[in-house]
C-alpha cells in the first residue's frame, strides 16, 4: 500500500511515475479515516472534497512535496482550518493566515492532509490533556503515543500521514518520535520561522518534522529552513561548508549527568547498544560533563511557564475564542471564560508562571531559572569543543500506559533528556535504536552543536544506516 | 509647622508620527473607521510575532539627544503582563530594566527662574486601542486602530515646585517633539498625554509620599490636578494626618481626584523580556549621526531670547515655539538690518495671528525673511505707520513682492515732510475749537481727538508721532 512508503521513497516513485499524486492522496486519506477512530491523531482530518479543491491539481506537476499528505499539529496555524492547540479555547478558531512553515509546505506542492492532536497547547507528554481525548500508540493501543506532537507521531506510525510538521519546546517532537518508532527532528532554535506556531513559550518553542527515515526529516527540513523576516529569532545560519560527518573520527560525548539519570534498563540497554554500534565503526566516544543538566528540568520549568502565563492571557473571551455565557462583568466574563475554556494542565502552568513573575518571587525563581539556562549554554559550548555530537536516550521509559496516574512532578522529571538541548537551543533529532521486551520502541537521541543541524542530519543517517532498516515501521 | 512644599514628576507619553506602526505595517493614522487599520500582529492573533519598527528607535534617540539623555547603545523590550480588552496580547511590549534613553536634563523658564528638570529615562513602547460607547448599543465596543501605535514615555524626577513649572515642562516637551519632528502633538487626538506624581512636604524635611494622577487628558487639566492635589495633600498634613501612596483618577469635569488603587492592591505587571525580539541593539556611529540631526532647540532658544535679546517669556515662547517662526526670527535679526524687537513684534503679532486664523504654516504664505526685514526698516524709518505696515505684511504674507513697491502701490507711505504735517495740525487746530479749548484748558488727552482727525485728512498717511509734537508745539506755544 502507498501509504507505507517513506516520502523518499514515494517521490522516487512519482518520478519514475508508477504512482500518482492522486493516487498517494487517496491511499493515505483512506488509511487516515480508516485509522482515526483508533489512535485518534487528528483533530481535523480534511475529507475528499477537500482534496479536489487543493493540490491534487497540482500533484503530478514536479514539486518537491507534490502529491504527499503532509499532517500538521494543531498549535500550528492553517488559513481556513480551524486550530485549536486542542483546547476548548480555541476549539471554533479558524485562523485568516498561514504559518510561515505551512506557506514553505504549500509552496512545495505538499497536500495537507489534517491537524493533528496534541497535548492542551502542547503542554504534556502523552498526548493526553487535550479537549478531544488522548492519543493512542500505533503500535501498542494501551500506550500513550507521547507528547506533545503525538498526533503528528502516531500519524506517521500509523502511515495516516507521511509527513509531519510537530513542536518541540521541551521534548515534544523527541519524545512522541521515540515512543512511535519514527525519526524526530528539532532544529536549532532559530532556523525554523516560528511566525504562525501558536505560542507555549518563546523562547523555547520550535517547529520540529517528523518521518519514517532521517531523509524524510532532511527533506522537510530543507524546505522549511529559509529565512523567513517575520520571525526576528529566525535566523539561516548553516554550517554546511565542512559539515563532514564520516563516522571515522566522529566523537560522540556521552553525557555523565545523562548516565546518571534513572532511565530504565531496557532503554539504557538500547540506547547503550546504538552508541556501541558508532562506535564499533570508528566514532571516538568521549565521557563529558554538563552539570547544570541537574538543574534543567526545575529551570524549563519556571521559564516556559513564566512564558506560557503570558502568551496564553490574550485567550480571554473578548476576540476570539471561549466566552462564557453568563458573567456579571469584565472581569468575571475574563474569569469564567478561561476557566471554562482551558484545562487542567494549562491552569497548572499559568498559575505557576504567574507565581515566578510576581513581585517579590521573579528574583528567587524567574531570575535564577534565567542564570541556570545561561550556565547550560556555556556548559554545552565547552562540550561542544570535544566533541561533534552528543548521544543520549531520549525518554526513561519505553512507554506510557494510557490513564496511568502519575504526579505532575515526576512526569516533569522524565523530561530529563530533552529538556537541557531546549534550554540551549541546541538541534537534537530521535531515532529508533530498539526495541523492549513489549515491542515498544526506544529512540536514541543525538545533540548536535548549535546551528550545526546538518552535520547533524548526516550522523542521524549514518545511524539508520548501521542500524539496518528492520526498526521504526509500525 | 515648617513652611510646605509640593514636588511634582511627569510621565508624559507622546505618540511618534512614523507611517507605520512598531511592531507591524500597518499604517499608523489617526481617524480611520474603527478595526480598518489592523492585521494579525497588531490584532495578537494566535501565531503572530512582533517586529521592531527602528524607525520608532531612532525617534526615541532623537528625543534623548534632544533631553541631552544617556543614550544606551543596547537595550531590551520587556512585556508588562495586565488584562484589559483594549490590549489584545494582554501584555504591552515595553522596556522595563534597560530603556533605550537613561539620565538627562532640560531647562525650564517659569516666573523668570530657568529650573533644570531632570529626565529619569525615555523608554519606547506600544498603544492600545480605544474602547467606545455607542448610543444604539449597550455594551461596549473595541476598535483596534491605536494598537501597536509607537509611544515615547518620558519620565522626570520630582523636579518641579508648581503647576506653573509643570506647564511649562509639558510645553516646552511638546513644542520640542515638534522642532524634532517625531510627534504631531495632537492633544485632542490623544496623540500625547501625561501622568502627573505629587507630593507635598514640609520644607527642610524628606519628601512625603506621592499620589499618582491618571487620565490627565490636557496640560490645562494637568495644572488643575496638580493644584488641586497639592490642596488637597496639604490639607491631610496641615490637620496632622499623612497621605498614603496612591494612584488616583483625575476627573477634569467635576475638577477632582478619586481613588483608584493604593498600596495594597497595588498592580503586579509581572514584567519579563520580551522573548520574540532581541535587544535594540545601536552602534555608536548611527547615535551620533541622529545627534546631528538635532537643530537648535526651544528650550535654548528661549533663554537666548530672554537674556540676550530681552524678551519677555511669553514673547519668547511663541517664537521659540514654532521652528518656523524661531527660523525667521533668527534670520531676520541675523542681517543686522533691523531691530530685534520690531521683528518679534511683527511674528508675535501680526503674523502669529494670521497663522492662528488661517490655520497655516509659514511655508504656505509667501513671506520670507527678506521681505519681513524690508519692511522692519521702513518701519523703523517712518517710512510706513503701524497700520500701512500692517497691510503691507498681509500683502507679503498673501502674495510676497517687494516692500517698497507694495507700500507705493497700496499709497501707505507714510509722510514726515515737516511742512505737510504743520499744516495738517492748523487745519485742525482752526477746525475743532473745542477740543483746543478742553486742551488748553489741561484736558490733554484731547491731543487724541485731535491727532485722530489729522490722520484721517491725511488719509492715513502722516506720520502720528509727529502730528502729535506738531500739534504740541502749537498748542503750548501759540496761545
Amino acid at each position: 500500500m502507498l501509504w507505507e512508503y517513506t516520502a523518499t521513497e514515494l517521490i522516487g516513485m512519482l518520478h519514475r511515475k508508477e504512482c500518482s499524486g492522486k493516487e498517494i492522496i487517496n491511499d493515505v486519506s483512506i488509511r487516515a479515516n480508516d485509522v482515526q477512530p483508533l489512535y485518534n491523531s487528528y483533530i481535523t482530518l480534511r475529507s475528499a472534497a477537500d482534496t479536489a479543491s487543493d493540490t491534487i491539481c497540482k500533484a503530478d506537476e514536479c514539486m518537491t512535496l507534490s502529491g504527499i499528505p503532509v499532517a500538521v499539529k494543531d498549535n500550528i496555524s492553517t488559513k481556513g482550518i480551524r486550530t485549536t492547540c486542542a483546547s476548548r479555547m480555541l476549539s471554533d478558531y479558524v485562523p485568516p493566515y498561514d504559518a510561515f512553515a505551512v506557506e514553505r509546505l504549500r509552496l512545495a506542492g505538499a497536500y495537507i492532509i489534517g491537524k493533528t492532536n496534541m497535548d492542551e497547547f502542547a503542554m504534556g507528554s502523552a498526548s493526553d490533556t487535550g479537549f478531544f481525548g488522548a492519543v493512542r500508540n500505533p503500535l501498542d493501543m494501551d500506550y500513550s503515543a507521547g507528547g506533545s506532537s503525538g498526533g503528528s507521531a502516531a500519524a506517521v506510525a500509523g502511515g495516516a500521514a507521511v509527513l509531519a510538521l510537530g513542536t518541540d519546546t521541551g521534548g515534544s517532537v523527541r519524545q512522541p518520535a521515540s515512543l512511535c518508532g519514527i525519526a524526530g527532528f528539532c532544529p536549532s532554535y532559530g532556523a525554523v520561522s516560528r511566525y504562525g506556531l501558536i505560542s507555549f513559550a518563546s523562547s523555547l518553542d520550535r517547529i520540529g518534522f517528523m518521518g519514517r527515515s532521517v531523509s524524510d526529516l532532511k527533506l522537510l527540513y530543507n524546505i522549511i529552513n529559509v529565512r523567513d523576516s517575520q520571525d526576528v529569532t529566525n535566523f539561516s545560519k548553516k554550517n554546511s561548508a565542512e559539515e563532514n560527518a564520516d563516522i571515522k573520527g566522529l566523537r560522540i560525548g556521552i553525557v555523565k549527568e545523562f548516565s546518571a539519570a534513572s532511565a530504565d534498563s531496557d532503554v539504557t540497554a538500547a540506547v547503550n547498544a546504538g552508541i556501541k554500534l558508532m562506535e564499533l565503526s570508528g566514532a571516538v566516544i568521549k565521557s563529558v560533563s554538563v552539570p547544570s543538566v541537574s538543574l534543567a528540568v526545575k529551570a524549563y520549568y519556571i521559564i516556559s511557564s513564566a512564558e506560557a502565563a503570558s502568551n496564553l492571557a490574550r485567550y480571554d473571551g473578548v476576540r476570539y475564542g471561549h466566552r462564557a455565557e453568563n458573567f456579571k462583568d469584565l472581569r468575571d466574563m475574563f474569569v469564567r471564560s478561561r476557566s471554562e475554556g482551558f484545562g487542567e494542565e494549562v491552569k497548572r502552568r499559568i498559575m505557576l508562571g504567574t507565581f515566578v513573575l510576581s513581585e517579590g518571587y521573579a528574583e528567587s525563581y524567574y531570575k535564577r531559572a534565567m542564570a541556570v539556562r545561561r550556565q547550560l549554554c556555556t556548559e554545552f559550548d565547552e562540550v561542544f569543543r570535544e566533541c561533534d555530537i552528543i548521544a543520549a536516550p531520549v525518554y526513561p521509559c519505553a512507554g506510557i500506559r494510557l490513564g496511568e496516574k502519575t504526579s505532575s512532578v515526576k512526569r516533569y522529571a522524565a523530561d530529563i533528556f530533552t529538556v537541557p538541548s531546549s534550554m540551549a537551543g541546541l538541534p537534537a533529532v530521535s531515532v529508533p535504536c530498539g526495541k523492549n521486551s513489549k515491542g515498544l520502541p526506544i529512540g536514541l537521541q543525538l545533540i548536535g552543536g548549535r546551528y550545526h543541524d546538518d552535520r547533524l542530519l548526516e550522523a542521524a543517517e549514518i545511524f539508520e544506516i548501521l542500524r539496518g532498516d528492520d526498526y521504526g515501521r509500525a | 509647622m515648617a513652611e510646605l512644599e509640593s514636588v511634582i514628576g511627569l510621565e508624559v507619553h507622546a505618540e511618534l508620527s512614523t507611517s507605520t506602526k512598531i511592531f507591524c505595517g500597518c499604517r499608523n493614522v489617526f481617524g480611520e473607521a474603527p478595526n480598518t487599520q489592523v492585521c494579525p500582529v497588531c490584532l495578537g492573533l494566535p501565531g503572530t510575532l512582533p517586529r521592531l519598527n527602528r524607525k520608532v528607535c531612532d525617534y526615541a534617540v532623537k528625543i534623548g539627544h534632544a533631553l541631552n539623555c544617556h543614550i544606551n547603545p543596547v537595550s531590551r523590550m520587556d512585556r508588562k503582563n495586565y488584562f484589559y480588552p483594549d490590549l489584545p496580547k494582554a501584555y504591552q511590549i515595553s522596556q522595563s530594566d534597560i530603556p533605550i534613553c537613561g539620565k538627562g536634563s532640560i531647562d525650564i523658564i517659569s516666573d523668570g527662574k530657568i529650573r533644570t528638570v531632570g529626565i529619569t529615562r525615555i523608554h519606547i513602547e506600544e498603544d492600545a486601542g480605544k474602547l467606545l460607547h455607542d448610543d444604539g448599543y449597550d455594551g461596549t465596543l473595541c476598535d483596534y486602530n491605536r494598537c501597536g501605535v509607537p509611544l515615547i514615555e518620558i519620565v522626570t524626577e520630582p523636579d518641579m515646585r508648581s503647576s506653573a513649572e509643570a506647564h511649562a515642562f509639558l510645553e516646552l516637551i511638546r513644542s520640542i517633539l515638534r522642532y524634532i519632528d517625531i510627534s504631531d502633538c495632537k492633544m485632542q487626538e490623544g496623540s500625547i498625554r501625561c501622568d502627573v506624581n505629587v507630593s507635598v512636604h514640609e520644607k527642610g524635611s524628606p519628601y512625603g509620599e506621592r499620589c499618582e494622577l491618571k487620565n490627565v487628558n490636557s496640560f490645562s487639566a494637568a495644572v488643575r490636578g496638580i493644584e488641586y492635589e497639592i490642596k488637597r495633600q496639604t490639607g491631610i498634613i496641615s490637620s496632622g494626618g499623612t497621605v498614603e501612596r496612591e494612584t488616583r483618577r483625575w476627573d477634569d469635569k467635576k475638577g477632582i481626584s478619586t481613588l483608584m488603587r493604593n498600596k495594597e492592591n497595588a498592580q503586579d505587571y509581572r514584567f519579563f523580556p520580551e522573548p520574540d525580539l532581541g535587544a535594540v541593539v545601536f552602534d555608536e556611529e548611527h547615535i551620533k549621526r541622529l545627534k546631528e540631526e538635532i537643530p537648535e532647540l526651544p528650550d535654548r532658544k528661549m533663554i537666548r531670547y530672554v537674556k540676550d535679546h530681552g524678551m519677555k517669556e511669553a514673547e519668547a515662547f511663541v517664537i521659540a515655539d514654532s521652528r518656523e517662526k524661531s527660523r525667521l526670527y533668527d534670520e531676520c535679526v541675523s542681517t543686522g538690518r533691523c531691530q530685534q524687537k520690531t521683528a518679534a513684534n511683527f511674528i508675535v503679532g501680526e503674523i502669529t495671528k494670521y497663522m492662528n486664523d488661517t490655520g497655516k504654516s509659514l511655508s504656505e504664505t509667501a513671506l520670507n525673511a527678506e521681505g519681513l526685514v524690508s519692511l522692519c526698516v521702513a518701519y523703523e524709518k517712518g517710512t510706513v505707520s503701524s497700520s500701512g505696515a500692517k497691510k503691507v505684511l498681509g500683502e507679503l504674507i498673501e502674495h510676497g513682492g517687494n516692500v517698497d513697491d507694495i507700500i507705493n502701490d497700496l499709497g501707505v507711505a507714510q509722510n514726515s515732510d515737516a511742512a505737510f504735517i504743520d499744516s495738517l495740525a492748523e487745519e485742525v487746530i482752526a477746525a475743532n475749537e473745542r477740543s483746543v479749548k478742553d486742551y488748553r484748558n489741561g484736558k490733554k488727552n484731547a491731543i487724541g481727538h485731535l491727532v485722530g482727525q489729522a490722520m484721517k485728512l491725511s488719509m492715513g498717511r502722516a506720520d502720528p508721532q509727529m502730528l502729535r509734537k506738531a500739534l504740541e508745539n502749537k498748542l503750548d506755544t501759540e496761545e
